[in-house]
């Protein structure tokens, strides 16, 4: 089934907070979702499916569709971590094309800073039964160290350095200091991250994302429908999603399930590289999108450093304008998902909508991209690649 | 963290005879019969052909640093790294006895134990 252009994102929302102590983790879902809806010109009772993850309160989504009242005939609750909601917005533009829903919404929430959550850098043993838990958590895996061990690899195979992947941030900064509620307005150097305090060789702070509270949500919908609507249209045009893992201990931490979700994505949507105006790259850490922006296909396997310096991400500066809002690594981490965030800020690009001095122009194809999990272990990878109406 | 107050590894009936052994400081590694070939981390049902016969053999405890970082934003610091052994798989373990600034990619490394308590001991790499 060709479902190439037969779905729409027709509204998104990003809740502005960055730290909700006053508010309960079933309530930021509800908002955005309200938000979200509410840019398309719809309401929960127009939603006809749910698409959700582990971030939602409750058993899968059902505890969430009782509280805002939804009426379904579809859900889904894929869960690969931060990646998720990039799979979800393949899954629902798969099923809208095939008549099995007409409005889908999807939401991601959390609030880890009021709970003071360690997030990088405390071990913590996630589930008792996963097969891989007592091989692995007794030797102290934090997020951090993790990816921290496929950048070090990667300096070895390919001469990556510091500097280089410093580049990621200083691009992410440059783009924040215009998002009035992203959580790190200052825009750095190459020397102020690579002098910023080491947490697990090589990553320093400055390479690290930011830990905040919040949310986003989509809404998804046939392209009649999101004509009706009267907001500028955005076109779904292909997806790819895998898992990436330790293959029975045929380890390789130099690249990332993005060789296979980017390569189905490409194909699906029939576009080029040189056709992508905009991406967004998960920016967990600036490895993520050093690793990612390889296995994409932008550049040669082990040239990623090269790609990012000299201010190669910087809208209006370089060739490949990522992560315009500040991404993950700036702007905003919800719940330690970063995926919902690349999307909406993907679909500002195409609407013409995102902050002017960061605005791509004649930004008719962009791309987003998640990665769920760990690069240093297993993650869930996931490409979309959405347009305006004659892309 | 790891070097004072290491986690404890869940057991399960699947990997319990890998535990018992690693008490008695036997490095064990999971092994397909039919491909003869091993694999990680320790499971019965063979990724490989699908049977339920992953058999545990005796392992070298040798092998060779695949990537490590030293954990710095703790109270004691410490280092995880990923280890090849000599019949194949790559391991995540932590580097241990060793001053933290050599640890190199490529570094030769043999396997050791450290006492959890009575029940529990856990398979840890220093230099060979």
């Amino acid at each position: 089934m060709d479902i190439r252009g037969k779905s729409c994102i027709a509204g998104i929302y990003e809740h502005p907070t960055r730290k909700a102590p006053d508010r309960s983790l079933a309530q930021l879902h509800a908002e955005v979702a309200a938000g979200a809806l509410a840019d398309a010109g719809l309401s929960f009772s127009d939603v006809d499916s749910f698409y959700c993850a582990g971030d939602a309160p409750g058993l899968g989504g059902m505890s969430m569709a009782e509280y805002m009242g939804l009426k379904l005939r579809h859900i889904d609750t894929t869960e690969t971590g931060g990646s998720s909601y990039v799979i979800h917005v393949n899954h629902a533009a798969a099923m809208i094309a095939a008549g099995k829903t007409d409005v889908a919404l999807i939401t991601l929430a959390g609030r880890p800073r009021s709970e003071g959550m360690a997030t990088g850098t405390a071990p913590r043993i996630y589930d008792a039964n996963a097969p891989d838990v007592g091989f692995e958590a007794p030797y102290g895996p934090t997020v951090v160290n993790m990816y921290a061990m496929a950048a070090m690899r990667h300096m070895h195979e390919f001469g990556t350095t510091s500097e280089q992947l410093a580049w990621i941030k200083v691009a992410a900064s440059t783009h924040a200091q215009y998002n009035e509620h992203a959580m790190l307005r200052d825009v750095v150097t190459v020397e102020d991250v690579v002098n910023s305090p080491m947490i697990s060789d090589p990553l320093h702070r400055l390479d690290c994302c930011v830990i905040s509270d919040g949310g986003g949500a989509i809404v998804m919908t046939t392209p009649e429908i999101a004509k009706s609507l009267g907001r500028p249209i955005v076109k779904y045009l292909g997806g790819g999603e895998t898992i990436k893992h330790l293959d029975a201990g045929n380890v390789d931490l130099t690249y990332t399930g993005a060789r296979h979700s980017g390569a189905a994505a490409f194909e699906e949507s029939g576009v080029k590289h040189a056709d992508i105006k905009y991406a967004s790259i998960y920016d967990s850490f600036t490895i993520t999108v050093l690793e990612t922006i390889e296995d994409l296909g932008f550049c040669e396997k082990g040239q990623g450093g090269k790609f990012v310096s000299d201010g190669n991400l910087i809208s209006g500066v370089g060739k490949l304008p990522f992560n315009t809002d500040g991404g993950g690594l700036c702007n905003n981490h919800p719940a330690n998902r970063g995926g919902m965030t690349k999307v909406l800020e993907a679909v500002r690009q195409v609407r013409g909508e995102a902050h002017p001095k960061v605005q791509v122009p004649n930004c008719n194809i962009a791309l987003a991209h998640g990665t769920g999990g760990s690069i240093g272990t297993r993650m869930g990878s996931a490409t979309v690649i959405i347009g305006q109406e004659d892309a | 963290m790891p070097q004072a107050d290491y986690i404890h590894p869940p057991v399960n009936p699947e990997t319990k005879e890998f535990w018992d052994a690693a008490k008695d400081h036997k490095f064990l590694v999971p092994r397909c019969p039919d491909t003869g070939k091993h694999l990680w981390f320790p499971r019965r049902v063979s990724p490989f052909t699908g049977k339920t016969n992953v058999e545990y053999v005796p392992g070298k405890g040798t092998g060779v640093v695949y990537t490590y970082s030293v954990m710095r934003r703790t109270a004691s610091p410490y280092c995880i790294a990923y280890v090849t052994l000599d019949e194949g798989p790559t391991i995540m373990t932590n580097i241990v006895n060793v001053d933290y600034d050599a640890v190199k990619i490529g570094m030769k490394v043999k396997v050791t134990f450290k006492d959890l308590n009575d029940e529990a001991a856990l398979p840890l790499f220093e230099p060979a």
